[in-house]
């Protein structure tokens, strides 16, 4: 418990110093643009594939699950929507991202704290804290909620493919269920979540690499414990944001 | 000028530090000595804050370092240049951009005045046609080399070294003793050095602090260091045979 409450304290601390001004603008926009493109572009291929399968397979199974006649086929389409938006494009990708973006930051920062290179920075005068996290928790914070919104439309493009492919149900129950009951709120809710989540990603592994210490082997230990620590809290958030928008 | 008063620091019960007071001079290179583990870069890091002390004071020039607020550390810090024990350099940044570095921060230079100070660095510490490797690519002795070359970078007025030659030939490390001792000449820096090396000692020594179990049991120079009647210092002065041999010599001779 009290270490729990020290770990805390130093992260407060730490965020503290992250959410100051930045020494330079022209410096923190062009770092932003590096970690856009690190932290959000370099993950829409696993995105993109994760999504297109989960898609696919959660119209085969609604499909199959079907058995009483009094259940509409479009039900397929409307169940496919439903559980992409609420919980896989949100809440299923950022586990996945904690783990792909979360320790490529710890390790990234980690090394260079054991290194001394973050040492190195604060000699110089610099803000090391800000110059290394605020561009991270900004990118991804900014801009991964549009990664959601992507993996929602590959989703339901991989369903209409295994339909097209297989004819589980024909394309036009499918549409039909897609526009069924429809609403644009739920796009909103999962849209703050992926920012919610990809704040925890980001900081919560920016933190245990700031505060690796024990060689290569600390570096490594701390790139579990930001995973797993950020997975915790995802869940975590995602049962208060929901409780929050939902009920 | 930096003045060290009576400095205290401990890592839980473990005391690693134990009543420090230094006073080290601009232009001169002032060297702190001491077997590994005796605190020596714990010293270091104190003296420019990177690891918070429990008492004493610290004075850079006439401002009390010891107790300033963040900003104001800030502030001093521009005038610090350091080179850390492992190098530090920025594996992500080219030879270049690690120089660089610091000007990007704190300077409005254009691209063009950058690299002619780049360059300027890179020539005073005999380092040419290397702008565009990566830390990776260079040799130890090299990297220590544009190590010091970023801390030269913005003129500090304060160079603070942690094991300038350690794992260097013989050679090199003269080569890095004598840039060391000449910018700081040349600069009027307040320059402190961490070493175990004698041969560093002799070469570039003007001030010498030996530190023994975290307290400082002599200080002098190094034209007094072979002579001086300190037990633990020349424990650590003839660790070596050949050393012994010419102490010998030398008392033979002089009687
Ligand atoms: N972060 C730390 N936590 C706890 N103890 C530490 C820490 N850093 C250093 N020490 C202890 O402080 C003492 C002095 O260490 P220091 O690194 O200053 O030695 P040194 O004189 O620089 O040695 P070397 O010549 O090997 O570099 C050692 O006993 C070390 O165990
Ligand atoms: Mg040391």
């Amino acid at each position: 418990m009290k270490n729990a409450l020290d770990i805390l304290g130093r992260y407060v601390l730490l965020m503290r110093k992250v959410f100051t001004k930045p020494d330079k603008s022209s410096i923190f926009w062009k770092q932003f643009f590096t970690d856009v493109e690190k932290l959000v572009l370099n993950s829409i291929p696993i995105v993109a594939v994760i999504s297109v399968f989960i898609g696919a397979v959660i119209v085969i199974q609604t499909a199959s699950n079907i058995e009483s006649p009094f259940i509409p086929k479009m039900y397929v389409g409307y169940m496919a929507r439903e559980s992409l938006v609420l919980e896989f494009c949100s809440t299923m990708i950022a586990l996945i991202l904690a783990g792909k973006v979360g320790s490529n930051i710890s390790s990234e920062i980690g090394s260079m704290r054991i290194t001394e290179q973050i040492d190195a920075m604060e000699i110089m005068g610099i803000n090391s804290a800000n110059y290394l996290i605020l561009p991270k928790i900004s990118a991804a914070t900014i801009f991964n909620p549009f990664l959601m919104l992507m993996s929602f439309m590959i989703g339901l493009l991989g369903g209409a493919m295994i339909i097209f492919i297989t004819g589980i149900v024909t394309m036009s129950q499918y549409v039909d269920g897609l526009h069924y009951a429809f609403r644009s709120y739920y796009i909103f809710y999962s849209m703050t979540k992926m920012a919610v989540f990809s704040f925890i990603i980001t900081s919560i592994s920016s933190f245990y690499g700031y505060y690796a210490s024990g060689g290569s082997l600390g570096v490594g230990s701390s790139s579990t414990k930001a995973i797993v620590a950020s997975s915790v809290l995802i869940l975590v958030a995602n049962l208060v944001i929901t409780h929050i928008m939902l009920v | 000028m930096i003045r060290v008063v009576k400095l205290n620091k401990f890592f839980g019960e473990k005391q690693v530090l134990k009543d420090i007071s230094i006073e080290y001079q601009p232009g001169k290179c002032s060297l702190v000595i001491g077997a590994s583990g005796s605190g020596k870069t714990v010293l270091l890091k104190s003296l420019v804050g990177l690891l918070p002390i429990d008492s004493g004071e610290i004075w850079y020039d006439d401002v009390l370092f010891s107790s300033l607020g963040e900003k104001e550390i800030k502030n001093i810090r521009k005038e610090i240049g350091m080179l850390f024990q492992g190098s530090a350099l920025f594996d992500f940044a080219s030879v270049e951009e690690n120089i660089r570095f610091p000007m990007d921060f704190f300077t409005e230079w254009s691209k063009e005045e950058k690299l002619e100070r780049v360059n300027f660095c890179l020539k005073r510490v005999n380092l040419i046609n290397v702008n565009k490797l990566f830390p990776n690519e260079l040799s130890g002795g090299m990297q220590k080399r544009v190590g010091i070359a970023r801390a030269i970078a913005l003129n500090p007025k304060y160079l603070f070294c942690d094991e300038p030659n350690s794992g260097l030939d013989p050679h090199t490390s003269i080569l890095i003793d004598q840039l060391i001792a000449e910018i700081t000449e040349e600069y009027n820096i307040t320059t402190i050095v961490n070493t175990h090396d004698m041969n560093s000692v002799m070469e570039i020594g003007d001030q010498v602090s030996f530190i023994h179990k975290g307290e400082k049991v002599w200080e002098g120079s190094r034209n007094d260091i072979l002579t001086s009647n300190s037990a633990e210092l020349n424990e650590f002065v003839f660790a070596n045979n050949m050393a012994k041999k010419v102490k010998e010599m030398m008392q033979q001779a002089a009687r």
